[in-house]
């Protein structure tokens, strides 16, 4: 069916359109040039925001990790139940939702591309089985490649060439799309009851440091011609005093770039963010991090907003969810994966009355609005870590809003108030600015082409929210901007409408993107390295080569991306 | 209201309560929603409801006589009137009650009171298990408020407990106030063991008798007797600390009359 979609307030940032009243045309699940108004489906949006799909470029809604969030607490569950409709099936919330609920609570608020951001490779089917239950939107996965014995081998060799072949044969084992990297070195050292301190701290055994784990595989990423960059959760991840690590973490990787590519993200930044030595004298790092974000093209990074909610942490970082258990005496999962990562699971309660979390959630914010380039930080919750993907609207508000930024401050702990830099910041994000940090953005970090964009030939996957620009002062009506971004007037997926009104009115099946190398001659992953692994397989792991490659056809909906390496 | 039918899957009916039918007519009473396994149904078609009007504001009383053990999350949540049962009644009864009373003229399921955090409930017969507990997964425990039961409870009478009073006038089984924080907890029958398990503060009062007391509890003294709410309980009663594994300074008394078993901890004192 032809679509058209009528004088609605288009913001498309990526081809430079900011708010024009202008018709879309659908054509096959494509955006065209025109199509015949007769023959197509119109919506009406007059009155209302068009943009792309939004794009959630790091939440955790898949795999072994969110299963165990899942088991470790019903209690999260019991408070909010979905009901099955003649269309949707059942399921619960809240901070760690079943799949299905997953797909339809991100659909109603116009999501339609996520990226599941820690996937143990050894976990990657039971992820993939879990993102092809994960209705209407697409996805991608990132195997977790920072602390595998391989690479910290081959990296301690400095055998880069070899490193990248077997990055190349995990990505495309694992269906993955991207290099995650959690508190490098920091994983590999906790299986010796440590962490690393700084970015100079060599790992046990492989006496690798976290600085040459991090630039190893930027220039495997690069030979790699991946489209993502590498993707990392820094060391000493929410620890006093860890902006430091986090600049250093920026600036390590500096002499790799070209020109003004990008080639190192870091995600939620936020909880790598802060000054000072101790809880009692925490305080924001915004201000520095900032400055040189503000002063560097070569990062990109997503906020890993804090809500003040009940909420469910789930990192690869088992040290950091230990430490997290101490302070908090909550319940907790810890975990080995094998030769490959950890990993953690603790309930958390960010209070507003709490000094440190009101801190965090200034932060936060002090990080999207401090720096001046919106195409440089993206909005994530770092869901659920910093709260549930479902309160976007809300942080939508206050980086739209001053006022709506006031209203929470007047209510937190009063020393976090006077310390934090936030009062003192007047910016108010537009709504061509939302539309960067919630999807173009995010496409263009991720190397998307044909998503978050409203261009022709782009994937009709497309947000239609019921706020007219002209009518609603977003920095006063901040509550309107709320409702608004909470349920999307039309979700349109792949050409197909799915959301009406918020709600579900379609649950057609999103793709899997993973990337695919085109052999070369120097870089050949199927045929160079898997007979190596063959051998070494059962030494180093509990199953079989034969069981762990994930082949395509376990895809439900597979979509490879062909790269092809540079070296 | 009785039921009009007996039910075969569990029926989720929070909906019966005197906070929510208070000031609604027989109609509007009767189309309050209610899940009977997946299906969602209204309260009439479950239930047959007969209202008798009384003049003024009287606090509301609802009666429930009939087979209830189907018949989950009465009166959860509630702040004020009263709930009278003439019958067995299901799971998590007064879940979360805050005020108003509730009794029972039969036997009420598990999690009777579950984190509930004041107002009164009285079980005629005996009760499951759980009794005060949060919902699974949850720390919440009961916060305040009493439980009265005369007959016998199960397992894990007032896990997590943080508050309030929970009085047992026949026995209970394993591991009374397991977890438990604060708060009272007598139990005027016999107990199953592993009483006060991972207790970190609170009182359980044991008035029976217990095979055993766990290893990580030790004697503090002997006591004459106990006050409950100004009531005095009289022993004389072995006075343990504990749980010292969760360095824990619960106490946990245990008559000294019914236990001679226990008489070697005196040499410890
Ligand atoms: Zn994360």
């Amino acid at each position: 069916m032809d679509l058209l979609i009528k004088n609605g307030y288009v913001f498309d940032p990526l081809n430079g359109i900011d708010g024009e009243i202008m018709d879309i045309s659908v054509k096959d699940g494509v955006i065209v040039e025109k199509v015949d108004e007769h023959n197509a489906y119109v919506i009406d949006a007059s009155g209302m925001i068009v943009m792309p799909g939004g794009i959630d470029i790091h939440t955790h809604i898949a795999g072994a990790e969110v299963n165990s969030g899942r088991l470790l607490r019903p209690e999260d569950h019991v408070r909010d139940v979905e009901p099955k409709t003649p269309l949707t099936r059942s399921g619960v919330g809240y901070s760690v939702p079943s799949t299905f609920t997953t797909g339809y609570r991100y659909a109603r608020m116009g999501y339609t591309f996520l990226c599941n951001p820690s996937m143990p490779p050894l976990e990657a089917k039971h992820t993939h089985e879990e993102l092809d239950d994960t209705p209407i939107v697409d996805k991608i996965t990132y195997p977790l490649l920072g602390d595998w014995w391989f690479v910290l081998e081959y990296l301690r060799d400095r055998k880069i060439e070899e490193c990248a072949e077997h990055v190349a044969w995990m990505i495309i084992a694992t269906k993955g799309y991207a290099i995650k990297i959690v508190n490098p070195g920091g994983l590999e050292t906790w299986g010796f009851g440590g962490n690393v301190k700084s970015l100079d701290d060599p790992v046990p055994y492989f006496n690798v440091t976290p600085r040459e784990i991090i630039r190893g595989l930027c220039m495997v990423n690069k030979m790699l011609n991946l489209p993502h960059t590498i993707h990392v959760h820094t060391n000493r991840l929410g620890q006093p005093g860890n902006y430091i690590t986090t600049i250093e973490t920026m600036d390590c990787v500096k002499d790799l770039a070209t020109g003004d590519k990008l080639i190192i993200h870091i995600t939620h930044c936020q909880f790598s963010a802060f000054k000072g030595d101790s809880w009692a004298n925490m305080r924001s790092g915004a201000d520095d991090i900032s400055k040189y974000v503000n002063a560097h093209s070569h990062v990109t990074l997503d906020m890993g907003q804090v809500i003040f909610t009940d909420t469910t942490t789930m990192t690869a970082d088992g040290p950091w969810q230990y430490t997290l258990y101490g302070i908090s005496g909550n319940k907790w999962v810890n975990h080995d994966v094998e030769v490959e990562t950890s990993s953690g699971i603790v309930p958390f309660i960010y209070r507003r009355k709490n000094y440190v979390h009101a801190t965090m959630w200034a932060i936060g914010l002090e990080l999207a609005l401090l720096i001046r380039d919106p195409w440089k930080i993206y909005l994530t919750t770092d869901h659920p870590n910093g709260g549930p993907f479902t309160e976007y609207p809300k942080i939508i508000s206050w980086l739209m809003s001053k006022k709506a930024r006031e209203e929470i401050l007047k209510k937190i702990n009063r020393k976090a108030r006077a310390r934090a830099l936030l009062p003192s910041i007047d910016r108010e994000y537009t709504f061509y600015e939302i539309a960067i940090v919630t999807r173009a953005g995010q496409a263009k970090a991720l190397g998307l082409k044909r998503k978050g964009h409203l261009g022709v030939g782009a994937d009709a996957d497309i947000a239609i929210y019921n706020i007219d620009p002209r009518k609603v002062d977003p920095s006063n009506d901040y509550k309107a901007v709320q409702r608004a971004f909470s349920r999307a007037a039309y979700t349109i997926k792949s050409g197909e409408i799915v959301v009406k009104d918020g709600e579900i009115v379609n649950t057609l099946d999103g793709k899997t993107y993973w990337i695919n190398f085109e052999p070369t001659s120097q870089l050949d992953p199927l045929s160079n390295v898997a007979a190596e692994l063959k051998k070494r397989f059962r030494e180093y792991w509990t199953v079989e080569i034969e069981n762990y490659f994930i082949p395509e056809r376990y895809l439900k909906h597979s979509a490879s991306i062909t790269v092809r390496p540079g070296v | 209201m009785t039921p009009k039918y007996k039910f075969r899957v569990p029926v989720y009916a929070e909906c019966i309560s005197p906070d929510i039918f208070s000031g609604k007519s027989v109609e509007e009473i009767l189309a309050l929603k209610v899940w009977e396994g997946n299906k969602n149904r209204s309260l009439g078609d479950l239930f047959n409801v007969s209202v008798e009007k009384e003049s003024g504001e009287a606090e509301v009383v609802i009666y429930l006589s009939g087979d209830f053990i189907k018949v989950r999350r009465v009166g959860a949540n509630m702040t004020t009137g009263k709930i009278i049962v003439d019958g067995d009644i299901g799971m998590h009864l007064g879940e979360g009650m805050r005020g108003g009373e509730i009794i029972v003229n039969g036997y009420a399921d598990s999690w009777l009171g579950g984190s509930m955090k004041g107002g009164r409930i009285e079980v005629k017969g005996s009760a499951g298990d759980y009794i005060g507990a949060p919902y699974r997964g949850s720390k919440d425990g009961m916060k305040g408020g009493t439980i009265i039961i005369y007959g016998d409870a199960g397992r894990e009478v007032g896990c997590l407990m943080m508050g309030g009073l929970i009085r047992i006038y026949g026995s209970v089984k394993h591991f009374v106030g397991i977890n438990m924080v604060d708060g009272t907890i007598v139990i005027h029958g016999d107990c199953a063991g592993k009483a006060g398990g991972g207790m970190r503060g609170g009182r359980i009062i044991i008035c029976g008798h217990i095979p055993s007391i766990l290893p990580t509890f030790t004697i503090e003294d002997i006591r004459p007797s106990v006050n409950v709410d100004g009531e005095k309980i009289s022993g004389p009663f072995y006075r343990f600390v504990g749980d010292v594994s969760d360095k824990g300074e619960g106490r946990l008394f245990v008559s000294k009359e019914k236990n001679p078993h226990l008489s070697f901890y005196e040499k410890y004192l």
